[in-house]
């Protein structure tokens, strides 16, 4: 096969999947539209998505190693920190900036400090979040 | 998206595989010789230990305990320490009478009949995974196929056909067809960057007409050449009613939006080329094949809290909850270390500040895998399809038959979901009892014999699995870049191991390699004194 055909090849078809990670024992093709994306409602993005490991009541868990509580955590009280935490992760916690958008991040931040007995003062914006986002930098996140 | 200068050779082959198919990404790979198989050349030649040397492994699955048996064979005093009350890690199977307690406390009883199991990590090995092909064969353990590709499975997606699902026979036939045809019609017509000569032309003609199933007039259209690929609507048959009846083909243009052809390039990924296995009962069989060789090494139920080193040895300190949680440390000369990233990244451990940047900089996808038993063999008995997989655009993403007992009466379990990252973690989030329900409900869509046949389930989800908080590493280019060579490195008596410091992710290959490596580089540190 010559490289001229295969160009011809490709461009006969219209491709929409990111491509699968490669070298990774991984469910295959995995297509159609991530839960995450069917909602900005934060309620639903930590349904979705956070309470999987943080735990439908916020306090997290503990084994080997401990997921940490977001229920009366003091690291949600400033805004920098958990906008930073959500976009790029932090240890075992993948970077979600790649699949949550700006509003969807604001809109779990802000149910997350005034829910599960949090009351932090100060809505998150999409702006902060936008700002927060570094050029280039990578999300590792495993989607 | 076309081939230009700056798509990488990956890209390339990607697209190759999903416009084309297995047999054009083989041709492309190996023609750009990039198919390499695995590096393993061996066991290691561990010669010249000194008497009296010592390592601590921590974490008994399959890194650790490869380690251990290659290390204790070296001539080294060995001592495993595992989190655990069993062994074997991810490799790992779930039957009836198992009760598995997740992060969050919910408990399942599996109630799987038996000879029946799930496997909620690693179920297949590809045939080029020479290190784990090895040990399996020296340690006695039985394999058999692993069906990746059948072509009487289904391919699914809610958005086309009416979310009726597809043969992934009538799928693969269709696309190839539909493409050759295209290809065919216009090189013919001198539409495209011609092949130089006129006997080039003709040749990539008539092989497009073969692989494609083309007609004599270079059409893919219903009819014996087409029949041939995609399956008729009348099987040919014996006596009087004999003669086939060709099948009608999927329209192309409704085909390709509706992207069921992902699923061909997916199974032409090195990775999931045929032939793979399977352990016979079970992938734990592997795991308990390298315990066997090293069992009066392990110490179960030791949770590792504090790692450190000096210029004599390391020592390792941990709760043992043998008894009750009584601190205790274990010392040796060296350490090599394969809890998972997951859970190192949480304990004190005294190694180069890159050291420590990198094991922080790792995180771990997650996996949802949930087994359902039914009451019979629905999929065999009415549908022909026996093992392999079919997809779906649902969460689950993946139902797959078992590859095993085919044909036989009683209840039988299939693989009722695995999917990963983004797709899994709604399920992930409910209780197990809503996750089985989920995967019953999305199932449906595929096998409506779901709801009369089902009889029980069991849902791991990866995030919630209390000893690895997640599945796997997941690396980017950018962090291999920065991280990986200083996670590997030995760093003064400590060397870390596993799938996470392999390019092999999310492999039992990758954990084995890693081992192998790490003890060769451990034991020439420690020759050299």
């Amino acid at each position: 096969m010559t490289m001229k055909f295969s160009k011809i090849l490709l461009g006969a078809v219209a491709l929409a999947l990111p491509f699968a990670a490669a070298m990774a024992d991984n469910a295959g093709p995995q297509t159609g539209t991530l839960p995450t994306a069917q909602s900005t409602s934060g309620a639903t993005v930590y349904a979705n998505l956070c309470q999987a490991c943080h735990m439908e009541d916020a306090r997290g868990a503990v084994g080997a190693a401990a997921i940490p509580p977001l229920a009366g955590n003091k690291h949600l009280a400033a805004h920098a920190y958990p906008i930073f935490v959500v976009l790029y992760g932090r240890g075992a916690m993948p970077a979600l900036g790649g699949i949550l958008s700006d509003d969807q991040i604001a809109g779990v931040l802000n149910y997350v400090r005034q829910n599960f007995g949090n009351h932090f003062a100060g809505p998150v914006s999409p702006t902060e979040v936008k700002a927060a986002r570094i050029p280039g930098k990578l999300y590792a996140g495993g989607f | 998206m076309v081939f230009q200068p700056g798509t990488t050779r990956r890209q390339l082959l990607t697209m190759i595989g999903l416009a084309a198919g297995s047999s054009a990404l083989y041709q492309a790979m190996t023609g750009i010789a990039h198919a390499a198989e695995s590096d393993f050349a061996g066991p290691p030649n561990l010669s010249g230990a000194k008497p009296g040397a010592s390592v601590l492994v921590l974490g008994a699955g399959l890194a650790g305990m490869l380690a251990a048996y290659e290390l204790r064979n070296a001539g080294y005093k060995v001592q495993i320490l595992e989190y655990q009350n069993r062994a074997g890690g991810r490799n790992w199977s779930l039957r009836g009478g198992d009760s598995y307690t997740e992060l969050g406390g919910a408990t399942q009883n599996v109630q799987f009949a038996p000879g029946n199991y799930l496997n909620p990590g690693p179920w297949r090995i590809p045939y080029h995974h020479r290190a784990l092909l090895h040990y399996t064969k020296q340690f006695g353990i039985a394999l058999e196929p692993f069906v990746q590709v059948n072509y009487n499975a289904l391919l699914h997606n809610s958005a086309a056909y009416g979310g009726k699902p597809q043969r992934y026979r009538a799928v693969a036939a269709d696309f190839q067809g539909h493409v050759a045809e295209l290809l065919a019609k216009s090189i013919n017509q001198k539409h495209l960057d011609q092949p130089a000569t006129k006997a080039d032309r003709d040749a990539i003609i008539d092989a497009l007409r073969g692989w494609g199933g083309l007609n004599d007039q270079l059409a893919y259209a219903k009819g014996d050449e087409s029949a041939n690929f995609r399956g008729y609507a009348k099987d040919p048959s014996g006596g009087v009613n004999g003669a086939p009846v060709p099948s009608d083909i999927l329209p192309r243009d409704e085909l390709i939006r509706s992207g069921l052809w992902h699923a061909l390039a997916a199974n032409a990924n090195y990775e999931m080329q045929t032939t793979l296995f399977q352990p016979v009962g079970g992938m734990d069989q592997i795991g308990k094949g390298f315990a066997k060789q090293v069992q009066d090494l392990i110490d179960y139920n030791a949770k590792v809290t504090k790692i450190t080193q000096d210029d004599k040895g390391v020592t390792v300190t941990y709760e043992d909850h043998n008894n009750g949680g009584a601190v205790k440390q274990a010392q040796a000369d060296f350490a090599v270390v394969t809890i998972p990233l997951s859970v190192l990244s949480q304990i004190e451990i005294q190694v180069s500040p890159a050291k420590q940047a990198a094991i922080q900089a790792v995180p771990y996808a997650t996996s949802l895998k949930i087994g359902l038993e039914f009451k019979r063999r629905f999929w065999e008995e009415d549908e022909g399809i026996f093992g392999g997989i079919s997809y779906t655009d649902q969460e689950i993403s993946t139902i797959a038959y078992p590859n095993h007992g085919y044909q036989s009466g009683g209840k039988a379990v299939l693989l009722g979901a695995y999917s990963f990252g983004g797709k899994a973690y709604r399920i992930a989030g409910l209780p197990p009892a809503q996750r089985i329900r989920a995967a019953l409900d999305q199932g449906a869509a595929l096998h409506p014999q779901y709801r009369a046949e089902f009889d029980n389930g069991v849902a791991v989800a990866w995030n919630r699995v209390p000893w690895s908080l997640g599945c796997c590493a997941i690396w980017t280019e950018q962090t291999r870049k920065d991280h990986y060579q200083n996670l590997v490195s030995l760093d003064g008596r400590i060397v870390l191991a596993g799938e996470h410091a392999s390019y092999v992710g999310c492999w039992q290959e990758g954990a084995l390699l890693s081992s192998l490596d790490a003890v060769t580089r451990l034991h020439q540190r420690a020759v050299a004194g």
